[in-house]
């Protein structure tokens, strides 16, 4: 095979792992911030925002693992033990705030129950998620094909602050997105949320940068050397210029603009995670091709994804044009 | 199983979490068929009980298809969290497998279902009924992916072994179509049709013993009862079929679900017992001579492999695996009759004024759950010690994981499952306690924050039913 399979198979997981994040940030966000709209009218609007979506967009993650165990076995095979207790827990997360869509008006006499459920539900699986992924960058011992370390490894003041990130990012989403997709007093809401949350995940995006480069020196030097810094040098930069746009857009009272600023802070810290992490795909130590599959299994189905991850954009286009503009605060359900 | 170690615990976890999920495809499958049916006559008829009996459904599929995605995610991580070992060997195989299961029958699904749900308003009845076909067909290509995953961990094939271990594809047509794959598609995707007839037409003649002049009721139990009295049969043929198929490949399947420990030509069938896998016996047997090697061989004088020909390491548990089996048939050959008795009823004329041929249906409602797990139990207990057949043993497929933690998760998983997917029946339940309505409305309609606008509430509906 003359092209660089498990390379291609690298950047089309981090694809959709990165759709994953963008997909259903925002719909995670908005769980996240149901705590702080009280109201249960204001509340039916913000579910009714993402109801018809939510499901493509949680399709993602299970693309992402999927593709993993398909592409990169090895990885899949490392990762899921070592990150056993979040990743079980995001689960739980996710199975509350699913059904919490179907339930919460079929049953108006545990609506309040169903409301938490999708409250915590969502917020337990982004903590869950920015733990996972604070591990990750901490490294994962690995011997012998299997994960090495202990049943708490994962645990550590980084990862509990990368839990917190990814908590307040998804905030951000969320209420970036009701700023695009609602009006009236959830707009308002929204914007005050989108503010605060804007803030705050520009706050912890630079903590988490700082820190980042001191666990391994591996990082360090991808970042800093020269002349890797040529490279690296835009991100920072462009990150500015993003927070730049969210806020004039938020000040400005734009509707659509902080949502696609919000969105570009997540790309942009994405390829910034890309950069510490590459060519390892379990840090420190596994690279991708350790992990790869064979060039049997990554050919066979890079055919399919080349083919039908456009396709599948084009209907997931479709789907959001359908439910295109601002939700009718009055409609019912969705 | 005298102690609970991780393995135990790690099988007991999958047990439970696929248990749980396979009920919902089961139904959702043969569900979002019918609705797909339904629509297409609408189109076709123009007829509005066929617009009702659509939106009465649609309501429940959308509970249920919830619940399909939310535990099939857990399943997507079960794999790696539970059965890493297995993950990196089997990955390179079945991994691209569930990704073509992903790439086109899930995205396809969520894609399509906003728009088949929320969406006859928005893009008029032809883009609707093609997102409707587009969920059934979701539906269908995922039992075609997870199928041949799941066949080829029975009968695998195209396949070598690489110098880390892993299993590596050499033929992708010899894995995905694997020897026992076409029976266990055809096999599974009847089920789920059966499954959903039976709720169907259990839930019809709940409210025909209340009205038997509910249209949409009467509509919905004729449909079912041809479904069973149809595909009941051709179920049990295909049944047998695939039953030899098994024989072929995995005897010792066979020989545990006959209760044979002894080989023996001219094997009887045995109807009941209680195969004792220390003793090397079956106790208590009830047998009809000869029938179990006609049935198996289509001689009389057949011979049939029992246990004992199989080291005792590579035996699957016997008890277990014979009575799921007797379960699921037994299940098959009442739904058979009450097919069979629908279309007696059917040409007497009595189809809908049959109150103990409605009792029957009902008490079969849930008849194709029970079926399906009774299956899945026999086919997937009768592969062990292996979890793939033959080459990877499921000793040698678990994660090393430290018995506490699963066993918290299988606790977790077991008291969130029973809250969150009992409550969920419930609800599924509430739903189907309502009478159908000859202008059943679209799901909107009966949202609570609609109550009180213009559309009409269920009062006046009623009374426009009634006026019909």
């Amino acid at each position: 095979m003359f092209a660089d399979l498990p390379f291609i198979w690298a950047g089309l997981i981090a694809f959709a792992v990165l759709a994953y994040v963008l997909f259903d940030g925002f719909d995670l966000g908005i769980g996240i911030l149901f705590p702080f709209f009280p109201d249960r009218h204001d509340r039916g609007v913000m579910m009714n925002s993402v109801a018809p979506v939510w499901d493509g967009n949680e399709t993602w993650l299970v693309l992402g693992g999927g593709g993993l165990l398909a592409a990169f076995p090895l990885a899949y095979a490392i990762v899921m033990p070592a990150l056993y207790a979040p990743l079980i827990v995001m689960l739980l997360g996710l199975v509350f705030r699913g059904v919490a869509f179907e339930f919460r008006w079929r049953d108006q006499a545990h609506e309040r129950w169903w409301d938490f459920g999708f409250a915590a539900g969502s917020t337990i699986a982004a903590f869950a998620q920015g733990i996972a992924l604070g591990a990750l960058v901490q490294g994962i011992p690995v011997a012998n094909r299997a994960y090495a370390g202990g049943w708490w490894d994962w645990l550590t003041p980084f990862s509990l602050l990368t839990g917190v990130a990814l908590v307040v990012g998804y905030a951000l989403l969320g209420a970036t997105w009701l700023v695009m997709k609602t009006q009236g007093e959830v707009q308002r809401e929204a914007h005050t949320w989108a503010w605060r949350a804007g803030v705050g995940t520009l706050l912890l995006i630079g903590l988490v940068s700082l820190i980042t480069p001191f666990l391994d020196p591996v990082f360090m030097q991808r970042w800093f050397a020269f002349p890797a810094v040529i490279y690296t040098a835009p991100v920072p930069i462009l990150v500015a210029a993003c927070a730049a746009a969210l806020f004039w857009g938020l000040y400005r009272e734009r509707d659509v603009l902080p949502f696609m600023a919000a969105n570009g802070l997540f790309v942009l810290s994405y390829i910034g995670l890309g950069i510490s992490f590459y060519p390892h795909i379990v840090p420190p130590k596994l690279t991708i091709w350790d992990a790869a599959a064979p060039d049997a299994s990554l050919s066979f189905l890079l055919v399919g994804a080349l083919v039908l991850v456009p396709l599948i954009l084009a209907y997931t286009a479709l789907s959001y044009w359908v439910f295109r503009g601002k939700v009718d605060p009055d409609a019912g359900y969705h | 199983m005298d102690s609970f170690d991780a393995l135990t615990l790690a099988r007991l976890q999958f047990a439970f979490t696929i248990s749980a999920h396979i009920i919902f495809p089961a139904f959702s499958i043969g569900l979002a068929s019918y609705l797909a049916v339904l629509e297409g006559l609408w189109l076709a008829t123009g007829r509005p009980i066929y617009l009702s009996a659509f939106n009465y459904w649609k309501k429940i599929f959308a509970i249920t298809f919830g619940m399909g995605v939310v535990s099939g995610i857990v399943m997507s991580y079960q794999f790696g969290t539970n059965w890493s070992v297995f993950s990196d060997k089997a990955g390179p195989v079945l991994g691209p497998l569930m990704g073509y299961e992903v790439l086109t029958a899930f995205f396809l699904e969520a894609g399509f279902l906003g728009i088949m749900l929320f969406g006859m308003d928005r893009v008029g009845k032809g883009l609707h009924f093609f997102a409707t076909l587009m969920v059934a067909g979701g539906t269908l290509l995922s039992a075609f992916w997870i199928l041949s995953a799941n066949s080829w961990m029975h009968t695998p094939a195209g396949f070598a072994v690489n110098d880390k271990g892993q299993f590596i594809p050499v033929d992708w047509v010899q894995v995905i179509f694997n020897p026992s794959f076409p029976y266990r598609l055809v096999h599974m995707v009847l089920a789920a049709y059966l499954t959903t007839a039976f709720v169907v037409g259990g839930v019809a003649a709940f409210h025909l013993l209340r009205d038997r002049r509910n249209e949409g009721a009467r509509l919905m139990f004729s449909m079912a009862m041809w479904m069973a009295a149809i595909v009941a049969p051709i179920q049990i043929v295909e049944g047998d079929v695939h039953g030899l198929n098994t024989l072929k490949h995995q005897p010792a399947k066979i020989a545990a679900m006959e209760g044979h420990f002894e080989t023996r030509s001219g094997a009887p069938l045995l109807l009941f017992g209680w195969p004792d896998m220390q003793a090397e016996i079956t106790r208590y047997a009830i047998e009809i001579p000869k029938l179990g090697s006609f049935i198996l061989t289509h001689d009389w004088n057949g011979t049939i492999k029992g246990l004992k020909d199989f080291p005792k390491e590579d035996r699957p548990n016997a008890t277990i695996v014979f009575w799921s089996f007797r379960v699921m048939v037994g299940l098959g050959l009442l739904m058979a009759a009450l097919g069979a008795w629908s279309l007696f009823a059917r040409l007497r004329g009595t189809l809908y004024e049959s109150p103990w041929l409605h009792r029957a249906a009902m008490l079969m409602a849930p008849a194709g759950f029970g079926a399906v797990l009774a299956g899945w139990i026999t086919t997937e207990v009768g592969r062990q010690p292996f979890t793939i057949y033959g080459v990877l043993r499921t000793a040698d497929s678990v994660s090393p994981i430290a018995a506490p933690a699963v066993a918290t998760s299988l606790i977790a998983f077991i008291v969130v499952y029973f809250f969150v997917f009992g409550a969920g029946t419930l609800y599924i339940l509430k739903l189907m306690g309502h009478a159908p309505r000859i202008d059943e409305p679209d799901l909107p309609a009966s949202a609570p924050q609609r109550a009180a606008g213009i559309t009409p509430g269920p009062g006046t509906a009623l009374k426009a039913g009634a006026a019909e």
